[in-house]
Protein backbone atom coordinates (compact mmCIF):
# COMPACT_ATOMS: atom_id res chain seq x y z
CA UNK A 1 0.00 0.00 0.00
CA UNK A 2 1.36 3.38 -0.61
CA UNK A 3 1.49 5.94 1.90
CA UNK A 4 3.22 8.84 2.95
CA UNK A 5 5.79 8.13 5.56
CA UNK A 6 7.45 11.02 7.93
CA UNK A 7 10.12 9.96 8.54
CA UNK A 8 14.01 10.82 8.53
CA UNK A 9 17.43 10.11 6.78
CA UNK A 10 19.88 6.87 7.92
CA UNK A 11 22.29 8.46 5.51
CA UNK A 12 23.47 10.76 2.32
CA UNK A 13 26.70 9.77 0.42
CA UNK A 14 28.26 11.02 -2.42
CA UNK A 15 29.37 7.86 -4.69
CA UNK A 16 30.51 9.75 -7.69
CA UNK A 17 31.18 13.44 -8.22
CA UNK A 18 27.33 15.26 -8.39
CA UNK A 19 25.80 11.88 -7.52
CA UNK A 20 24.23 10.49 -4.53
CA UNK A 21 23.11 7.82 -2.47
CA UNK A 22 20.50 8.51 0.37
CA UNK A 23 19.03 5.75 3.01
CA UNK A 24 15.34 6.41 4.25
CA UNK A 25 14.25 4.80 7.39
CA UNK A 26 10.65 3.50 6.24
CA UNK A 27 9.43 0.83 7.66
CA UNK A 28 7.18 -1.65 5.98
CA UNK A 29 7.72 -0.40 2.58
CA UNK A 30 9.83 -2.93 1.15
CA UNK A 31 6.88 -5.69 1.17
CA UNK A 32 4.72 -3.57 -0.83
CA UNK A 33 7.65 -1.93 -3.32
CA UNK A 34 7.75 -3.53 -6.61
CA UNK A 35 10.94 -3.12 -9.46
CA UNK A 36 10.56 0.25 -11.49
CA UNK A 37 8.16 2.24 -8.50
CA UNK A 38 9.02 5.29 -7.51
CA UNK A 39 8.42 7.90 -4.68
CA UNK A 40 7.53 11.56 -4.63
CA UNK A 41 10.35 13.18 -1.89
CA UNK A 42 9.98 16.16 0.06
CA UNK A 43 12.17 17.69 2.46
CA UNK A 44 9.89 18.22 5.15
CA UNK A 45 9.19 21.90 6.58
CA UNK A 46 11.11 23.42 3.55
CA UNK A 47 10.19 25.70 1.38
CA UNK A 48 11.80 26.15 -1.30
CA UNK A 49 11.36 23.81 -3.17
CA UNK A 50 7.47 23.53 -2.99
CA UNK A 51 6.94 20.73 -5.22
CA UNK A 52 7.93 17.42 -4.22
CA UNK A 53 10.58 15.42 -6.27
CA UNK A 54 10.08 12.03 -8.06
CA UNK A 55 12.73 9.46 -7.76
CA UNK A 56 12.95 5.79 -8.81
CA UNK A 57 13.69 3.26 -5.88
CA UNK A 58 17.07 1.52 -6.14
CA UNK A 59 16.65 -0.76 -3.35
CA UNK A 60 14.89 -1.63 -0.21
CA UNK A 61 16.85 -3.57 2.88
CA UNK A 62 17.06 -3.69 6.64
CA UNK A 63 20.04 -2.38 8.44
CA UNK A 64 21.22 -4.37 10.87
CA UNK A 65 20.25 -4.71 14.75
CA UNK A 66 23.29 -2.22 16.83
CA UNK A 67 24.85 -3.63 19.86
CA UNK A 68 22.51 -1.27 21.56
CA UNK A 69 19.64 -3.72 21.66
CA UNK A 70 17.98 -1.05 18.94
CA UNK A 71 15.91 -3.01 16.59
CA UNK A 72 17.28 -3.65 12.55
CA UNK A 73 15.95 -0.80 10.54
CA UNK A 74 14.10 -1.11 6.92
CA UNK A 75 14.75 1.58 4.12
CA UNK A 76 14.45 2.65 0.99
CA UNK A 77 17.00 3.83 -0.98
CA UNK A 78 17.37 6.43 -3.52
CA UNK A 79 20.66 7.47 -5.91
CA UNK A 80 20.27 10.98 -7.39
CA UNK A 81 22.18 13.37 -9.32
CA UNK A 82 22.82 16.85 -8.70
CA UNK A 83 21.52 18.57 -11.13
CA UNK A 84 19.03 21.48 -9.62
CA UNK A 85 17.73 23.22 -7.14
CA UNK A 86 15.73 20.71 -5.36
CA UNK A 87 18.57 18.17 -5.57
CA UNK A 88 20.95 20.93 -4.26
CA UNK A 89 19.37 21.14 -1.06
CA UNK A 90 19.00 17.55 -1.53
CA UNK A 91 23.18 17.28 -1.13
CA UNK A 92 23.01 18.99 2.22
CA UNK A 93 20.86 17.13 4.19
CA UNK A 94 22.37 14.48 6.80
CA UNK A 95 21.53 11.48 8.60
CA UNK A 96 18.75 12.25 11.02
CA UNK A 97 17.40 14.60 8.90
CA UNK A 98 13.04 14.83 8.31
CA UNK A 99 11.68 14.21 5.41
CA UNK A 100 8.73 13.25 4.00
CA UNK A 101 8.10 10.09 1.15
CA UNK A 102 5.25 9.15 -0.59
CA UNK A 103 5.08 5.84 -2.02
CA UNK A 104 5.89 3.02 -3.44
CA UNK A 105 3.98 5.03 -6.59
CA UNK A 106 3.36 3.95 -10.28
CA UNK A 107 3.43 0.62 -12.30
CA UNK A 108 6.71 -1.06 -12.18
CA UNK A 109 8.36 -3.62 -14.34
CA UNK A 110 6.33 -6.94 -15.82
CA UNK A 111 8.71 -9.61 -15.19
CA UNK A 112 8.20 -11.01 -18.82
CA UNK A 113 8.99 -15.07 -19.57
CA UNK A 114 11.23 -16.53 -17.28
CA UNK A 115 12.27 -18.69 -19.90
CA UNK A 116 13.86 -15.55 -21.99
CA UNK A 117 17.28 -14.09 -21.47
CA UNK A 118 17.12 -10.30 -19.68
CA UNK A 119 18.89 -7.58 -21.10
CA UNK A 120 18.76 -4.38 -19.07
CA UNK A 121 20.01 -1.41 -20.28
CA UNK A 122 20.84 1.80 -18.12
CA UNK A 123 21.86 5.09 -19.28
CA UNK A 124 23.26 7.04 -16.30
CA UNK A 125 21.07 7.82 -13.04
CA UNK A 126 18.69 5.65 -15.52
CA UNK A 127 20.47 2.66 -13.50
CA UNK A 128 18.58 3.59 -10.52
CA UNK A 129 15.11 0.86 -11.27
CA UNK A 130 16.80 -1.53 -12.83
CA UNK A 131 18.38 -2.40 -9.53
CA UNK A 132 15.58 -4.21 -8.03
CA UNK A 133 14.39 -5.65 -11.26
CA UNK A 134 17.84 -7.41 -11.68
CA UNK A 135 17.38 -8.51 -8.17
CA UNK A 136 14.15 -10.18 -8.86
CA UNK A 137 14.86 -11.49 -12.32
CA UNK A 138 17.69 -12.97 -11.46
CA UNK A 139 16.46 -15.65 -9.40
CA UNK A 140 14.99 -17.48 -12.96
CA UNK A 141 16.46 -16.10 -15.66
CA UNK A 142 20.33 -15.17 -16.65
CA UNK A 143 20.37 -10.95 -16.39
CA UNK A 144 22.90 -8.95 -18.55
CA UNK A 145 23.05 -5.54 -17.51
CA UNK A 146 24.58 -2.35 -20.24
CA UNK A 147 25.27 0.45 -18.46
CA UNK A 148 26.24 3.31 -20.34
CA UNK A 149 27.64 7.05 -19.75
CA UNK A 150 29.36 10.01 -20.92
CA UNK A 151 32.54 9.33 -18.54
CA UNK A 152 33.30 6.63 -16.17
CA UNK A 153 31.91 9.47 -13.54
CA UNK A 154 28.49 8.63 -14.77
CA UNK A 155 29.18 4.69 -13.98
CA UNK A 156 27.34 3.68 -10.86
CA UNK A 157 26.69 0.93 -9.13
CA UNK A 158 27.72 -1.88 -10.88
CA UNK A 159 29.62 -4.16 -8.61
CA UNK A 160 26.55 -4.49 -7.03
CA UNK A 161 24.32 -5.87 -10.01
CA UNK A 162 27.95 -8.23 -10.69
CA UNK A 163 27.09 -8.92 -6.56
CA UNK A 164 23.48 -10.18 -7.71
CA UNK A 165 24.76 -12.54 -10.27
CA UNK A 166 24.29 -10.21 -13.35
CA UNK A 167 26.88 -10.08 -15.95
CA UNK A 168 27.43 -6.37 -16.89
CA UNK A 169 29.18 -4.60 -19.71
CA UNK A 170 29.95 -0.84 -19.34
CA UNK A 171 30.39 1.36 -22.15
CA UNK A 172 31.27 5.67 -21.96
CA UNK A 173 30.88 7.96 -24.72
CA UNK A 174 34.60 8.96 -24.06
CA UNK A 175 36.20 5.35 -23.46
CA UNK A 176 37.63 5.87 -20.00
CA UNK A 177 35.74 2.91 -18.52
CA UNK A 178 34.80 0.11 -20.57
CA UNK A 179 34.15 0.09 -24.33
CA UNK A 180 33.92 3.20 -26.37
CA UNK A 181 30.89 4.16 -27.54
CA UNK A 182 27.13 4.09 -27.08
CA UNK A 183 25.52 1.41 -24.87
CA UNK A 184 23.43 0.55 -28.04
CA UNK A 185 26.34 -0.65 -30.15
CA UNK A 186 26.35 -3.05 -27.41
CA UNK A 187 23.05 -3.76 -27.29
CA UNK A 188 22.83 -4.76 -30.94
CA UNK A 189 25.83 -7.26 -30.62
CA UNK A 190 23.96 -8.93 -27.74
CA UNK A 191 20.86 -9.40 -29.57
CA UNK A 192 22.67 -10.93 -32.32
CA UNK A 193 23.71 -13.36 -29.70
CA UNK A 194 20.56 -13.57 -27.68
CA UNK A 195 18.16 -13.32 -30.50
CA UNK A 196 15.21 -14.46 -27.75
CA UNK A 197 15.74 -11.81 -25.05
CA UNK A 198 13.93 -9.24 -24.16
CA UNK A 199 15.08 -5.88 -23.00
CA UNK A 200 13.68 -2.86 -20.26
CA UNK A 201 15.29 0.08 -20.48
CA UNK A 202 15.80 3.33 -18.31
CA UNK A 203 17.97 6.94 -19.01
CA UNK A 204 18.08 9.63 -21.18
CA UNK A 205 15.19 10.03 -23.96
CA UNK A 206 17.84 10.10 -27.32
CA UNK A 207 19.13 6.70 -26.10
CA UNK A 208 15.57 5.08 -24.75
CA UNK A 209 14.95 6.13 -28.23
CA UNK A 210 17.57 4.38 -30.24
CA UNK A 211 16.67 1.40 -28.18
CA UNK A 212 13.26 1.28 -29.34
CA UNK A 213 14.63 1.51 -32.63
CA UNK A 214 16.60 -1.41 -32.13
CA UNK A 215 14.37 -3.29 -30.48
CA UNK A 216 11.25 -2.58 -32.96
CA UNK A 217 13.46 -3.73 -35.80
CA UNK A 218 13.90 -6.91 -34.23
CA UNK A 219 10.41 -7.88 -32.45
CA UNK A 220 11.93 -7.64 -29.29
CA UNK A 221 9.56 -6.83 -26.30
CA UNK A 222 10.82 -4.08 -24.79
CA UNK A 223 9.55 -2.13 -21.34
CA UNK A 224 11.06 1.58 -20.75
CA UNK A 225 10.96 3.30 -17.39
CA UNK A 226 10.20 7.42 -18.59
CA UNK A 227 10.86 10.40 -16.63
CA UNK A 228 8.61 13.59 -16.75
CA UNK A 229 8.22 16.66 -14.55
CA UNK A 230 5.76 15.94 -12.08
CA UNK A 231 3.84 17.66 -9.29
CA UNK A 232 1.64 15.22 -7.71
CA UNK A 233 2.59 11.89 -8.66
CA UNK A 234 -0.90 10.39 -7.64
CA UNK A 235 -2.71 11.06 -11.28
CA UNK A 236 -4.34 14.48 -9.95
CA UNK A 237 -2.53 17.09 -11.61
CA UNK A 238 -1.95 15.88 -14.99
CA UNK A 239 1.13 17.57 -15.42
CA UNK A 240 3.46 14.27 -16.57
CA UNK A 241 1.20 13.09 -19.12
CA UNK A 242 2.77 11.35 -22.44
CA UNK A 243 1.09 10.86 -26.02
CA UNK A 244 -0.12 6.86 -25.83
CA UNK A 245 0.28 4.99 -29.34
CA UNK A 246 -2.52 5.78 -31.50
CA UNK A 247 -2.95 9.34 -30.18
CA UNK A 248 -4.10 12.09 -32.58
CA UNK A 249 -5.83 15.54 -32.24
CA UNK A 250 -9.37 14.58 -32.47
CA UNK A 251 -8.97 11.08 -30.20
CA UNK A 252 -6.24 12.34 -27.65
CA UNK A 253 -4.65 9.45 -26.12
CA UNK A 254 -2.28 11.21 -22.96
CA UNK A 255 -1.01 8.58 -20.45
CA UNK A 256 0.26 9.59 -17.31
CA UNK A 257 3.70 8.98 -16.81
CA UNK A 258 3.19 8.64 -12.65
CA UNK A 259 -0.24 6.59 -13.00
CA UNK A 260 0.36 4.36 -16.32
CA UNK A 261 3.89 4.43 -16.09
CA UNK A 262 6.59 5.14 -15.16
CA UNK A 263 7.17 1.80 -17.15
CA UNK A 264 5.75 1.48 -20.14
CA UNK A 265 5.73 -1.37 -22.42
CA UNK A 266 7.21 -0.22 -25.88
CA UNK A 267 4.13 -0.35 -27.77
CA UNK A 268 1.88 1.68 -25.59
CA UNK A 269 3.94 4.69 -26.62
CA UNK A 270 3.61 7.52 -29.47
CA UNK A 271 7.17 7.40 -30.17
CA UNK A 272 7.10 9.69 -33.24
CA UNK A 273 5.48 12.55 -30.80
CA UNK A 274 8.28 11.87 -27.56
CA UNK A 275 10.94 12.10 -30.38
CA UNK A 276 14.37 13.31 -29.75
CA UNK A 277 14.71 16.53 -27.89
CA UNK A 278 17.53 18.09 -26.40
CA UNK A 279 19.65 15.93 -24.91
CA UNK A 280 19.85 16.57 -21.32
CA UNK A 281 16.40 16.82 -21.18
CA UNK A 282 16.40 13.67 -19.03
CA UNK A 283 18.41 14.80 -16.16
CA UNK A 284 16.61 18.03 -16.25
CA UNK A 285 13.21 16.94 -15.12
CA UNK A 286 14.96 15.65 -12.16
CA UNK A 287 15.97 18.73 -10.45
CA UNK B 1 -18.29 17.79 27.73
CA UNK B 2 -19.36 20.10 30.52
CA UNK B 3 -16.22 20.83 31.83
CA UNK B 4 -16.22 24.23 29.95
CA UNK B 5 -15.76 25.57 26.28
CA UNK B 6 -12.31 25.13 25.93
CA UNK B 7 -12.56 21.26 25.95
CA UNK B 8 -15.99 21.10 23.64
CA UNK B 9 -16.06 20.45 20.34
CA UNK B 10 -15.98 23.36 18.31
CA UNK B 11 -18.64 23.61 15.68
CA UNK B 12 -16.91 23.84 11.98
CA UNK B 13 -20.31 23.01 10.17
CA UNK B 14 -20.77 25.71 7.60
CA UNK B 15 -23.33 26.36 4.64
CA UNK B 16 -22.91 27.12 1.19
CA UNK B 17 -26.05 28.06 -0.97
CA UNK B 18 -27.82 25.37 0.92
CA UNK B 19 -25.18 22.63 0.34
CA UNK B 20 -23.92 22.16 4.33
CA UNK B 21 -20.58 21.39 4.68
CA UNK B 22 -19.00 19.64 7.95
CA UNK B 23 -16.20 21.74 7.76
CA UNK B 24 -15.46 25.12 5.59
CA UNK B 25 -12.60 22.74 4.02
CA UNK B 26 -12.77 21.34 0.35
CA UNK B 27 -10.26 21.07 -2.29
CA UNK B 28 -9.94 23.31 -5.61
CA UNK B 29 -11.09 22.05 -9.12
CA UNK B 30 -7.82 20.33 -10.79
CA UNK B 31 -5.98 19.63 -7.89
CA UNK B 32 -8.10 16.35 -6.37
CA UNK B 33 -9.28 14.41 -9.46
CA UNK B 34 -12.67 13.17 -10.04
CA UNK B 35 -12.34 12.65 -6.10
CA UNK B 36 -11.07 8.96 -6.05
CA UNK B 37 -7.85 9.72 -7.02
CA UNK B 38 -6.68 10.42 -3.11
CA UNK B 39 -8.75 8.16 -1.15
CA UNK B 40 -5.73 6.18 -0.77
CA UNK B 41 -4.43 9.36 1.38
CA UNK B 42 -7.26 11.19 2.87
CA UNK B 43 -10.51 10.00 3.75
CA UNK B 44 -13.04 12.56 1.86
CA UNK B 45 -15.20 12.25 4.88
CA UNK B 46 -13.32 14.49 6.81
CA UNK B 47 -13.27 17.50 4.68
CA UNK B 48 -16.14 19.18 4.02
CA UNK B 49 -16.89 18.75 0.37
CA UNK B 50 -15.32 17.49 -2.55
CA UNK B 51 -14.97 19.86 -6.01
CA UNK B 52 -13.82 18.25 -9.33
CA UNK B 53 -11.82 18.54 -11.93
CA UNK B 54 -13.42 20.88 -14.22
CA UNK B 55 -15.82 19.39 -16.94
CA UNK B 56 -16.65 20.09 -20.43
CA UNK B 57 -19.74 19.24 -22.88
CA UNK B 58 -17.28 16.93 -24.80
CA UNK B 59 -13.71 15.61 -23.81
CA UNK B 60 -10.67 17.60 -23.99
CA UNK B 61 -7.34 16.45 -24.84
CA UNK B 62 -5.36 19.42 -22.76
CA UNK B 63 -2.02 21.19 -23.61
CA UNK B 64 1.24 19.53 -24.99
CA UNK B 65 3.79 18.98 -22.43
CA UNK B 66 5.88 20.20 -20.41
CA UNK B 67 2.30 21.63 -18.82
CA UNK B 68 4.17 22.44 -15.25
CA UNK B 69 6.96 24.40 -14.44
CA UNK B 70 7.93 25.35 -10.49
CA UNK B 71 8.62 29.25 -9.45
CA UNK B 72 9.20 31.11 -6.27
CA UNK B 73 6.92 29.57 -3.70
CA UNK B 74 4.49 28.28 -6.36
CA UNK B 75 3.57 27.07 -9.71
CA UNK B 76 2.60 27.79 -13.46
CA UNK B 77 0.77 25.28 -14.87
CA UNK B 78 -1.30 25.17 -18.53
CA UNK B 79 -2.79 21.65 -18.08
CA UNK B 80 -5.34 22.86 -20.42
CA UNK B 81 -8.58 21.61 -19.07
CA UNK B 82 -7.93 18.05 -19.92
CA UNK B 83 -10.96 16.19 -18.47
CA UNK B 84 -13.66 12.74 -19.91
CA UNK B 85 -16.42 15.35 -20.29
CA UNK B 86 -19.88 15.81 -18.76
CA UNK B 87 -20.96 12.62 -20.10
CA UNK B 88 -18.42 10.10 -19.48
CA UNK B 89 -18.34 11.85 -16.28
CA UNK B 90 -21.87 11.36 -15.30
CA UNK B 91 -21.52 8.35 -16.12
CA UNK B 92 -18.53 6.43 -15.11
CA UNK B 93 -17.81 8.68 -12.22
CA UNK B 94 -20.56 9.02 -10.23
CA UNK B 95 -20.88 5.82 -8.39
CA UNK B 96 -17.77 6.44 -6.44
CA UNK B 97 -19.43 10.04 -5.53
CA UNK B 98 -22.43 8.45 -4.77
CA UNK B 99 -21.09 6.02 -2.22
CA UNK B 100 -19.23 8.76 0.14
CA UNK B 101 -20.52 10.85 2.60
CA UNK B 102 -19.87 14.24 1.79
CA UNK B 103 -21.46 16.34 -0.94
CA UNK B 104 -19.98 16.79 -4.46
CA UNK B 105 -19.60 19.83 -6.13
CA UNK B 106 -19.19 19.38 -10.40
CA UNK B 107 -16.71 22.17 -12.03
CA UNK B 108 -17.82 22.82 -15.30
CA UNK B 109 -16.29 25.48 -18.28
CA UNK B 110 -17.32 26.39 -21.89
CA UNK B 111 -16.11 28.25 -24.54
CA UNK B 112 -19.53 29.49 -25.45
CA UNK B 113 -22.57 30.84 -23.75
CA UNK B 114 -24.42 27.69 -25.47
CA UNK B 115 -21.74 25.07 -24.20
CA UNK B 116 -21.94 26.22 -20.45
CA UNK B 117 -25.74 25.94 -20.79
CA UNK B 118 -25.53 22.42 -22.21
CA UNK B 119 -23.49 21.53 -19.75
CA UNK B 120 -25.93 22.69 -16.80
CA UNK B 121 -28.64 21.29 -18.21
CA UNK B 122 -27.06 17.86 -18.29
CA UNK B 123 -26.35 18.50 -14.50
CA UNK B 124 -29.73 19.59 -13.45
CA UNK B 125 -31.10 16.27 -12.48
CA UNK B 126 -27.99 14.21 -11.72
CA UNK B 127 -29.25 13.56 -7.93
CA UNK B 128 -25.31 12.88 -6.65
CA UNK B 129 -24.18 16.20 -7.39
CA UNK B 130 -24.80 19.15 -4.70
CA UNK B 131 -24.11 21.64 -6.54
CA UNK B 132 -21.97 23.01 -9.67
CA UNK B 133 -19.40 25.57 -9.63
CA UNK B 134 -18.96 27.69 -12.78
CA UNK B 135 -15.43 28.52 -14.39
CA UNK B 136 -15.87 31.44 -16.48
CA UNK B 137 -12.17 31.93 -16.60
CA UNK B 138 -12.06 30.70 -20.25
CA UNK B 139 -11.63 32.67 -23.44
CA UNK B 140 -15.08 32.73 -25.61
CA UNK B 141 -14.30 32.02 -28.90
CA UNK B 142 -17.59 33.71 -30.60
CA UNK B 143 -16.46 37.07 -29.03
CA UNK B 144 -12.20 37.19 -29.82
CA UNK B 145 -11.68 34.76 -27.21
CA UNK B 146 -12.48 37.71 -25.03
CA UNK B 147 -12.42 35.83 -21.51
CA UNK B 148 -15.88 35.56 -19.88
CA UNK B 149 -15.02 36.62 -16.57
CA UNK B 150 -13.31 39.95 -17.45
CA UNK B 151 -16.03 41.58 -18.89
CA UNK B 152 -19.22 42.10 -16.74
CA UNK B 153 -21.69 41.44 -19.65
CA UNK B 154 -20.38 38.62 -21.02
CA UNK B 155 -20.10 37.11 -17.13
CA UNK B 156 -23.85 37.86 -16.52
CA UNK B 157 -24.72 36.28 -19.78
CA UNK B 158 -23.10 32.68 -18.99
CA UNK B 159 -24.76 32.68 -14.95
CA UNK B 160 -27.92 34.23 -16.08
CA UNK B 161 -28.01 31.03 -18.81
CA UNK B 162 -26.57 28.56 -16.27
CA UNK B 163 -28.73 29.56 -13.64
CA UNK B 164 -32.04 28.59 -15.78
CA UNK B 165 -30.67 25.86 -16.63
CA UNK B 166 -30.12 24.22 -13.64
CA UNK B 167 -32.93 24.02 -12.06
CA UNK B 168 -33.09 24.19 -8.28
CA UNK B 169 -28.90 23.46 -7.61
CA UNK B 170 -26.96 25.39 -6.08
CA UNK B 171 -24.96 27.73 -8.34
CA UNK B 172 -20.90 28.75 -7.48
CA UNK B 173 -19.37 31.20 -9.59
CA UNK B 174 -15.54 31.58 -9.68
CA UNK B 175 -13.86 33.92 -10.64
CA UNK B 176 -10.61 35.08 -12.74
CA UNK B 177 -8.75 37.26 -10.75
CA UNK B 178 -6.91 38.88 -13.72
CA UNK B 179 -8.83 41.98 -13.93
CA UNK B 180 -8.52 45.74 -12.68
CA UNK B 181 -11.75 45.45 -10.74
CA UNK B 182 -13.03 42.15 -9.27
CA UNK B 183 -16.21 43.61 -7.37
CA UNK B 184 -17.69 44.49 -10.35
CA UNK B 185 -17.49 40.62 -11.62
CA UNK B 186 -18.59 39.50 -8.79
CA UNK B 187 -21.67 41.97 -8.12
CA UNK B 188 -22.61 41.39 -12.17
CA UNK B 189 -22.17 37.01 -11.03
CA UNK B 190 -24.62 37.98 -8.12
CA UNK B 191 -27.09 39.86 -9.98
CA UNK B 192 -27.24 36.99 -12.71
CA UNK B 193 -28.21 34.66 -10.07
CA UNK B 194 -25.46 33.27 -8.45
CA UNK B 195 -25.50 31.74 -5.08
CA UNK B 196 -21.93 32.52 -4.05
CA UNK B 197 -18.67 33.55 -5.34
CA UNK B 198 -15.55 31.08 -5.14
CA UNK B 199 -12.49 33.39 -6.29
CA UNK B 200 -9.53 33.43 -6.85
CA UNK B 201 -8.70 31.31 -10.00
CA UNK B 202 -4.49 30.95 -10.82
CA UNK B 203 -2.89 34.68 -11.96
CA UNK B 204 -1.43 34.76 -15.30
CA UNK B 205 1.69 34.29 -15.36
CA UNK B 206 5.17 33.11 -17.41
CA UNK B 207 8.41 32.03 -16.63
CA UNK B 208 11.64 31.66 -19.04
CA UNK B 209 14.27 29.06 -19.08
CA UNK B 210 17.41 31.59 -19.52
CA UNK B 211 19.71 29.43 -21.11
CA UNK B 212 17.06 27.58 -24.12
CA UNK B 213 15.39 31.53 -23.49
CA UNK B 214 11.95 29.30 -24.23
CA UNK B 215 8.99 29.62 -21.51
CA UNK B 216 9.27 26.80 -19.19
CA UNK B 217 6.00 25.58 -20.54
CA UNK B 218 4.90 24.94 -23.98
CA UNK B 219 1.86 27.13 -23.87
CA UNK B 220 4.40 29.75 -22.71
CA UNK B 221 2.04 31.44 -20.58
CA UNK B 222 -0.03 29.70 -17.86
CA UNK B 223 -1.87 29.94 -14.40
CA UNK B 224 0.47 30.92 -10.82
CA UNK B 225 -0.89 28.89 -7.97
CA UNK B 226 0.69 28.34 -5.00
CA UNK B 227 1.28 30.43 -1.47
CA UNK B 228 2.64 33.08 -3.92
CA UNK B 229 -0.36 34.27 -4.64
CA UNK B 230 -2.09 34.09 -1.27
CA UNK B 231 -1.63 37.64 -0.25
CA UNK B 232 -3.48 38.67 -3.54
CA UNK B 233 -5.99 36.26 -2.91
CA UNK B 234 -6.72 37.07 0.51
CA UNK B 235 -7.01 41.33 -0.57
CA UNK B 236 -9.10 40.26 -3.42
CA UNK B 237 -11.74 37.69 -0.95
CA UNK B 238 -11.67 40.98 1.45
CA UNK B 239 -12.86 42.62 -1.19
CA UNK B 240 -15.15 40.73 -3.02
CA UNK B 241 -16.92 40.06 0.63
CA UNK B 242 -17.42 43.61 0.78
CA UNK B 243 -19.37 44.06 -2.74
CA UNK B 244 -21.62 41.09 -2.83
CA UNK B 245 -24.19 39.15 0.15
CA UNK B 246 -23.98 36.32 -1.06
CA UNK B 247 -21.31 33.64 0.12
CA UNK B 248 -17.84 33.58 -0.55
CA UNK B 249 -15.47 30.87 -0.77
CA UNK B 250 -11.64 31.81 -0.67
CA UNK B 251 -8.85 30.15 -2.86
CA UNK B 252 -5.48 31.41 -2.90
CA UNK B 253 -1.78 29.28 -1.93
CA UNK B 254 -3.04 27.82 1.35
CA UNK B 255 -0.89 25.33 2.57
CA UNK B 256 -1.64 25.15 6.53
CA UNK B 257 -5.08 25.96 8.97
CA UNK B 258 -3.71 29.37 9.67
CA UNK B 259 -3.40 30.30 5.90
CA UNK B 260 -7.22 28.89 5.74
CA UNK B 261 -8.03 31.28 8.47
CA UNK B 262 -6.48 34.37 7.14
CA UNK B 263 -9.37 33.66 4.28
CA UNK B 264 -12.42 32.91 6.97
CA UNK B 265 -11.40 35.94 9.24
CA UNK B 266 -11.77 38.64 6.03
CA UNK B 267 -15.17 37.06 5.61
CA UNK B 268 -15.03 33.86 3.69
CA UNK B 269 -17.33 31.12 4.63
CA UNK B 270 -15.18 28.74 3.55
CA UNK B 271 -12.01 27.54 1.32
CA UNK B 272 -10.63 25.71 -1.34
CA UNK B 273 -7.09 24.11 -1.20
CA UNK B 274 -5.14 23.69 -4.48
CA UNK B 275 -1.31 23.12 -5.28
CA UNK B 276 -0.65 21.82 -1.64
CA UNK B 277 -2.85 18.34 -2.22
CA UNK B 278 -0.11 17.84 -4.79
CA UNK B 279 2.81 18.35 -2.08
CA UNK B 280 0.97 16.80 0.84
CA UNK B 281 -1.69 14.49 -0.08
CA UNK B 282 -3.40 14.49 3.81
CA UNK B 283 -3.12 18.01 4.20
CA UNK B 284 -6.64 18.80 3.96
CA UNK B 285 -7.28 16.64 6.97
CA UNK B 286 -4.61 18.37 8.69
CA UNK B 287 -6.21 21.99 7.46
CA UNK B 288 -9.29 20.40 9.64
CA UNK B 289 -7.40 19.64 12.70
CA UNK B 290 -5.60 22.59 12.44
CA UNK B 291 -8.74 24.60 12.03
CA UNK B 292 -10.37 22.86 15.02
CA UNK B 293 -7.06 23.48 17.40
CA UNK B 294 -7.26 26.63 16.80
CA UNK B 295 -10.88 27.70 17.98
CA UNK B 296 -10.42 25.48 21.17
CA UNK B 297 -7.22 27.12 21.54
CA UNK B 298 -8.80 30.41 21.05
CA UNK B 299 -12.19 29.54 23.11
CA UNK B 300 -14.24 29.77 19.47
CA UNK B 301 -17.40 27.53 20.17
CA UNK B 302 -18.32 27.82 16.25
CA UNK B 303 -16.53 28.63 13.17
CA UNK B 304 -19.05 31.47 12.59
CA UNK B 305 -17.46 33.59 15.40
CA UNK B 306 -14.67 33.81 13.14
CA UNK B 307 -15.86 34.23 9.48
CA UNK B 308 -15.78 37.89 8.58
CA UNK B 309 -14.38 38.40 12.04
CA UNK B 310 -11.85 40.99 10.75
CA UNK B 311 -10.59 43.53 13.11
Amino acid sequence: MMKNYKTRILSNQEIAPDYYRMKILAPGFGQHARPGQFVMFRVQRSMPPLLRRPFGVFRTGFLPADCDGMPEKEYLEILYKVVGHGTAIMRELHSGDAVEVLGPLGRGFEPGDPQREKILVGGGIGLVPLFMLAEDRVKESPVRLLMGGRTRDDILVVTEFERLGVETYVSTDDGSLGEEGFVTQMLERKLRKYPDAEVYCCGPLPMISAVNTICAAQNVPLQVSLEALMACGVGACLGCVVKGAGHTEEHPRYLCTCKAGPVFHAAELDWHALGTPAADSCEGCKS
Amino acid sequence: MSNGTMHKQPNLAVEIAGIKLRNPVMPASGTFGYGEEYTPYLDVETIGAIVTKGLSLKPKAGNPTPRIAETVSGMINAIGLQNIGIDAFITDKTEFLRRVNTPVIVNFFGNTREEYGEVARRLADVPDVAGVELNISCPNVKQGGIVFGTDPAAAAGVVSLVRKNLGSKPLIVKLTPNVTDITVIARAAEEAGADAISCINTLTGMAIDVKTRKPRIANRIGGLSGPAIRPVAVRMVHQVVQAVKIPVIGIGGIMTAMDALEFLIVGATAVQVGTANFIDPGVMADIVAGIERFCREEGIADIHELIGSLR
